[in-house]
């Protein structure tokens, strides 16, 4: 038998071309003197009406084709951009124009499109559009969305887009029957996917064939396809999105479409010319979204082991100034806020915000990390108030391995129930444990000590739905030549699906790993899709894909069975080769078998003529077979009841100097449950990468605004994106294989969980290494610098003095 | 992202390169370009005209006398870096260009350009003021120095007319004795620090130099101050300011952490 | 006014190219769009993120900081100058793709070329020194563990 594939470390097939220069990302597509290059002129205010744009000035730059304003736009190009994800509760959505239509939201919101013979072109176009404002007075910061002094929309009261609230029981009285009750507020800022790959689009229409081919940098090819129809009047069949290589998605390319996702396209079928848009980092800064800031009110009752009997939590989440992406990120907070815990009565109540800021939606953990946050800074809170070990007060109230499935009873945000599937999270709590060496740590603090050096350790706790569904899909295509050709809808940014997928096909279909091409986000291959966001491409296309092969192989052995004169369960496919079980002089490979399957009545090569009508077939059937149909193919789908729930625990241990509150990551230690692995050494990468984002939203990423809504550090010397010097030299991982039972392969999701603790595990630690215990001195707000650990100290130190 | 148009010129010889630069009002000299050109690919400047000074002969020399270490005008950071001779005779200079962004920016900056770049978050323009060196520049009217106490007069603005060329600048060597230390703190490697400081002690001075704590490049005289006052003396002397990465009372404090750690280190008492 | 087009040569991997460029024209947009070498990233446009490093006369340099015009005389190498002539992965390749040290592929080039010039100036790196060398390229997939590996599997190849 061939080696099993699934659980093994194979090595990246995409990493050839990627090493050798030889991606192709949006950039590179149509690297052409005749491709035309378009820019956008922003908004330089935060909040004001739009009075007048003069463009006479740009007409006569010699090398500009076009520019427009919103006034330029027509039909379904003139309404607002859609909302993808309504939502009841999501009582006053809104979204932007392609083009602001009469007033700005925020600094960075496209005011009009700029097309012309290079991009350096394009820009000195776009400074010599004068624009008049009207400027009105900004909304920054959830409190002053709270304060609504200022309204963002005038039509929405409060600034108030979404209120929701879900609840188990009575929370209110379970808080008063409490003997243990404790308070906390915790507030955690915006930070941003920040991919090194910014947006973008290139489009070309083929005026023979009335078509439309987009490639755009996107997590969802398929949804830009669809939109990009309807805004342009188009058959989805006009319409093909590809996908090229992505440098890096994180959840802000899932948000579609973006204004020039609508306006290249429209602009290459205008002007009868491929055109191209490619973001640049100070565009990416102030109009690509942003994540996670939000607020939390917390009051929760327990008793004296820490049980938790009441969980009431009230969060203000930050949407920025439109919902293009509903509230899907403070529906997950809501929901996973609770990790692996059951507190006897939980009620938890937000408000989805406005403010003149860019927009939000998902960065990889999606309002997970903020949740996360909330509860484990809770559970931290109980340990001390109880002068317990921080382990002990999290063991006592998880959910036990024979509870499973386990109904939290809420709606997550698939709009299924949330019903973890499996897991095991006392046995996670014992390898974190050991992996991080918890017991020994006061040895080590105490000989840190009579040093001089201050150390903590701090330990957090998640769960995380991943894989939501609706559906993902594959097609499998044997060629002739026993090449395997393998198609799925949703979109790669990295995740190495072209290794894993072609893991699993060579496994279920018994083909030559070597022999599989995987395609994924081309529409033309696969129209079927939903897309790459959630940790859902292994659990959805891994499954659909499997499905797919599954079918593949049974076409495969009828024909084999019938060209061998065997029964298709005495048959086996090895390396590419059926034959049958313990007569290995019976084998035909399965290139030979795709010839059988599409009887020919022309030979085009030696191998062809297998098939013509004079040499195969009886002639007493049809030559193609009732119920079958040329070609050796398969496709199938893969469509959940609910999402599949991974689990995990992060540790660290840190020091922070005594002088310059400098903080320093000595140990950093990972278990992680995504059920059975497909490559091992795939998953440790992803958890390395999240892990690498987790530590820079902890201690160093964030977005800073000034009052007038100016993002102050729109660029890489700024936003302090760690390097190789400031992240962990070293992540410890152990990992737990819990079967999801779910899906055929046993999997859960990956990409999300190294970035979902740590913001929660360093406040942890940097509180444990300074000692900060009294109330109101605890660390509530993250990311935290050096200069906030200093403040903190000094109002330690005045608050004990 | 891209650079307004510009002229561009590539003069041979520095008669060619003062007459482009004089030519225009608004031209700028180009050697490196690591500040530059990141402000005119954001626009933030927009010179009408470039005088790249790559191809002048004879100003990629470091040149090193017992005297002290002469860094021509092309001479990259990494050349001054790893020079073994400029090391020996002022230590500072290494200590201190380990820290100049990264190793690839090192590469092709060059160090007069970061000095008469004049940016006192730089390490450059104080390591210069502290050890009391000069550029030489050369203008229409002929070649003069500029003393490193009279190079810098406001934020990012040096005491260059418009139509000179800096060719070179000169760092006296350490005294006979004499002993620097250098120590910065940023919030990422290769970042602008917070605070950086040098310091400098030679005979019977201590002299301790400062990166981003002032508009312009600033140099503290603390001899004789007994090392628990060290911090509090400098402070008397300097405002820190608050920005989005660093209150000013934490800068203030990084100021009493590195002076004593700086000077501790070079006078030997650690 | 139509803007004035220069006349540069560029040495690149070996091969010199003849290009008329305007002087604004970024020795990265250059390499990209009138050479078609889409190997060499563009990912910040300011010298931070390091995506756009190639080798001047063997040494790494960002290529969004320099003009085309100002690159004459360079030999520069990018991402696809760092194979052997018969197609064979340099040692440095070899270590990333054994290593797992990419992931999307887009900072990949830049610290490739940024490896090569480091291993050939220290063969044998410390592991600080490995760390050290990758210090001014950002990655945003791989949190830097397998490339920090990968240097040191270069090293152990003979980079």
């Amino acid at each position: 038998m061939t080696t099993r594939l699934m659980g093994t470390g194979v090595q990246r097939v995409e990493d050839q071309r990627f090493l050798r220069g030889r991606g192709r990302y949006a950039d590179d597509i149509a690297v052409d003197p005749a491709t035309l290059h378009a820019a956008v002129l922003r908004s330089p205010h935060a909040h004001a009406r739009i009075v007048d744009i003069d463009v006479a000035d740009v007409l006569d730059v010699e090398g500009v084709h076009a520019v427009w304003t919103y006034d330029d736009l027509t039909g379904p190009m003139a309404d607002p951009l859609p909302l993808l994800i309504p939502h009841p509760a999501l009582t006053h959505g809104r979204t932007q124009y392609a083009l602001a239509k009469d007033e700005v939201n925020y600094v960075g919101e496209a005011v009009a499109f700029v097309v012309a013979e290079d991009r350096y072109v394009a820009e000195d176009a776009v400074g010599r559009i004068r624009v008049t404002y009207d400027v009105l007075p900004p909304v920054v910061g959830v409190e002053a969305a709270r304060a609504a002094d200022r309204l963002v929309h005038e039509d929405v009261p409060g600034n108030v887009g979404a209120r929701m609230e879900q609840s188990t029981g009575d929370v209110e009285a379970a808080l008063a029957a409490a003997p243990r009750r404790l308070t906390l507020d915790l507030d955690v800022e915006r930070s941003a996917s920040m991919p090194l790959e910014g947006r973008g689009t290139v489009a070309r229409w083929d005026p023979d064939s009335d078509r439309l081919q987009v490639w755009t940098s996107t997590q969802t090819s398929t949804g830009v396809r669809a939109v990009v129809a309807v805004k342009l009047g188009l058959d989805l069949r006009q319409v093909d999105v590809i996908t090229p290589d992505v440098g890096g998605g994180f959840g802000v390319k899932i948000n579609h479409p973006w204004p020039e996702e609508l306006l290249v396209p429209l602009a290459a079928r205008t002007l009868r010319r491929t055109v191209k848009f490619i973001e640049d980092r100070r565009e990416h800064f102030v109009s690509s979204a942003h994540e996670r800031g939000q607020i939390h009110h917390i009051e929760v009752g327990f008793d004296d082991e820490g049980r938790l009997l009441a969980l009431d939590v009230r969060f203000w989440h930050d949407h920025g100034a439109y919902t293009p992406y509903g509230l899907i990120v403070p529906i997950i907070t809501s929901t996973q806020l609770l990790g692996p815990y059951k507190p006897d009565v939980y009620r938890v109540v937000f408000e989805s915000l406005y403010t003149n800021t860019v927009m939000v939606t998902p960065y990889r953990g999606a309002g997970r990390p903020q949740g996360c946050f909330a509860m484990e800074r809770t559970m931290d809170a109980i340990a001390a108030e109880l002068g317990r070990d921080r382990t002990e007060v999290r063991a006592v109230n998880f959910i036990q391995p024979d509870e499973f499935p386990f109904d939290q009873g809420l709606i997550f945000q698939d709009g299924r129930e949330l019903e973890y599937d499996s897991g095991d999270y006392p046995a996670l709590l014992e390898k974190i444990k050991t992996l991080v060496g918890w017991d020994d740590f006061p040895a080590f603090r105490a000989e840190m000590a009579a040093q001089g050096r201050r150390v903590g350790i701090g330990l957090a706790c998640y769960v995380e739905g991943t894989g939501v569904g609706p559906y993902e899909g594959a097609h499998v295509h044997i060629e002739t030549s026993g090449k395997v050709k393998v198609a799925t809808g949703l979109t790669t940014q990295g995740q190495g699906h072209a290794t894993v997928f072609a893991q699993l096909v060579a496994d279920e279909l018994g083909c030559r790993f070597d022999d599989v091409e995987v395609v994924t986000g081309d529409t033309r291959r696969m129209p079927y899709a939903v897309g790459t966001f959630a940790s859902r491409a292994a659990v959805m296309s891994g499954s659909a894909i499997h499905l797919a092969a599954r079918k593949t192989k049974e076409k495969v052995l009828r024909i084999a069975a019938e060209a061998l004169e065997a029964s298709p369960d005495d048959l086996q496919v090895v390396d590419g080769v059926v034959s049958v079980k313990g007569s290995p002089g019976a084998a035909i490979d399965l290139g030979t078998v795709a010839v059988l399957s599409n009887p020919l009545r022309y030979a085009f090569d030696e191998a062809s003529k297998a098939a013509t009508q004079f040499t195969v077939g009886d002639p007493g059937k049809p030559p193609v077979p009732e119920d079958e149909e040329p070609g050796l193919e398969g496709t199938d789908f893969y469509s959940p009841e609910r999402s599949t729930f991974a689990s995990g625990m992060h540790a660290v241990i840190v020091e922070t100097d005594p002088l310059t509150a400098e903080i320093t990551i000595l140990k950093y230690a990972v278990v992680h449950d995504c059920g059975r692995l497909i490559n091992p050494m795939i998953v440790e990468g992803q958890i390395h990468g999240g892990v690498a984002q987790g530590v820079a939203g902890a201690l160093y990423e964030r977005m800073v605004y000034d009052e007038s809504g100016q993002l102050l550090n729109a660029s890489f010397m700024d936003f302090l994106m760690p390097y190789v010097t400031e992240v962990p030299d070293g992540i410890d991982i152990d990992h737990l294989e819990t079967p999801s039972p779910l899906n055929p392969l046993g999997i859960k999701g990956a990409g999300e969980a190294g970035v979902i603790p740590s913001a929660a595990v360093f406040a942890s630690a940097i509180e444990d290494a300074e000692g900060l215990s009294s109330p109101g001195l605890t660390i509530t707000a993250m990311p935290i610098s050096p200069s906030e650990l200093f403040h903190l100290r000094l109002a330690h130190a005045e608050e004990t003095s | 992202m891209k650079p307004a148009p510009f002229d561009y010129v590539r003069p041979g010889s520095l008669e060619d390169a003062l007459a482009a630069l004089s030519g225009d009002p608004g031209a700028k000299v180009l050697a490196g370009g690591q500040s530059l050109v990141p402000l005119l690919s954001m626009r933030l400047a927009a010179p009408s005209r470039l005088v790249d000074i790559n191809g002048l002969p004879g100003l990629d020399e470091v040149t090193v006398s017992p005297g002290g270490v002469r860094v021509g005008a092309l001479a990259r950071h990494a050349d001054v870096l790893t020079h073994e001779e400029a090391a020996r005779v002022q230590p500072l200079l290494r200590l201190a260009l380990s820290h100049v962004a990264h190793a690839t920016i090192r590469n092709r900056g060059t160090t007069v350009g970061s000095i008469v770049h004049a940016d006192s978050a730089a390490e450059l323009p104080m390591v210069l003021t502290l050890l009391g060196g000069s550029v030489e520049v050369v203008g229409p009217s002929g070649t003069r120095t500029i003393p490193a106490s009279e190079l810098y007069v406001g934020p990012l603005e040096s005491s260059l007319a418009h139509d000179e060329i800096a060719t070179s600048a000169s760092f006296p060597a350490l005294a006979p004795g004499g002993r620097v230390a250098f120590a910065e703190i940023a919030r990422r490697h290769g970042d602008y620090a917070l605070v950086g400081a040098a310091a400098l002690v030679e005979g019977g001075t201590v002299k301790v130099g400062y990166v981003s704590v002032s508009d312009v490049p600033v140099v503290v005289d603390l001899s004789g101050v007994p090392v628990k006052d060290l911090g509090e003396a400098a402070l008397a002397r300097l405002e820190p300011a608050g920005d989005i990465h660093a209150t000013a009372a934490y800068r203030a404090q990084l100021v009493r952490v590195l002076t004593e750690r700086v000077v501790r280190e070079a006078t030997g008492d650690e | 006014m139509s803007e004035p087009l220069l006349e540069v040569q560029l040495s690149v991997n070996g091969v010199v190219h003849d290009l008329r460029v305007p002087a604004r024209r970024l020795l990265s947009d250059a390499l990209r769009h009138d050479l078609g070498l889409t190997g060499t990233h563009v990912g910040c446009e300011h010298g931070v993120c390091g995506a756009c490093t190639v080798l001047a006369d063997g040494r790494p340099v960002r290529a969004c900081l320099m003009f085309a015009v100002s690159a004459v005389g360079l030999n520069l190498t990018t991402v696809e100058g760092l194979a052997g002539a018969d197609g064979t992965l340099s040692n440095v390749q070899q270590a990333f793709a054994e290593c797992h040290g990419l992931q999307c592929g887009f900072c990949t080039p830049g610290f490739l070329t940024t490896i090569t010039a480091g291993l050939r100036d220290n063969p044998q790196p410390t592991h600080e020194q490995a760390r050290d060398m990758i210090a001014g390229n950002l990655c945003r997939c791989t949190g830097y563990q397998n490339i920090v590996k990968a240097v040191e599997r270069a090293a152990e190849l003979g980079a």
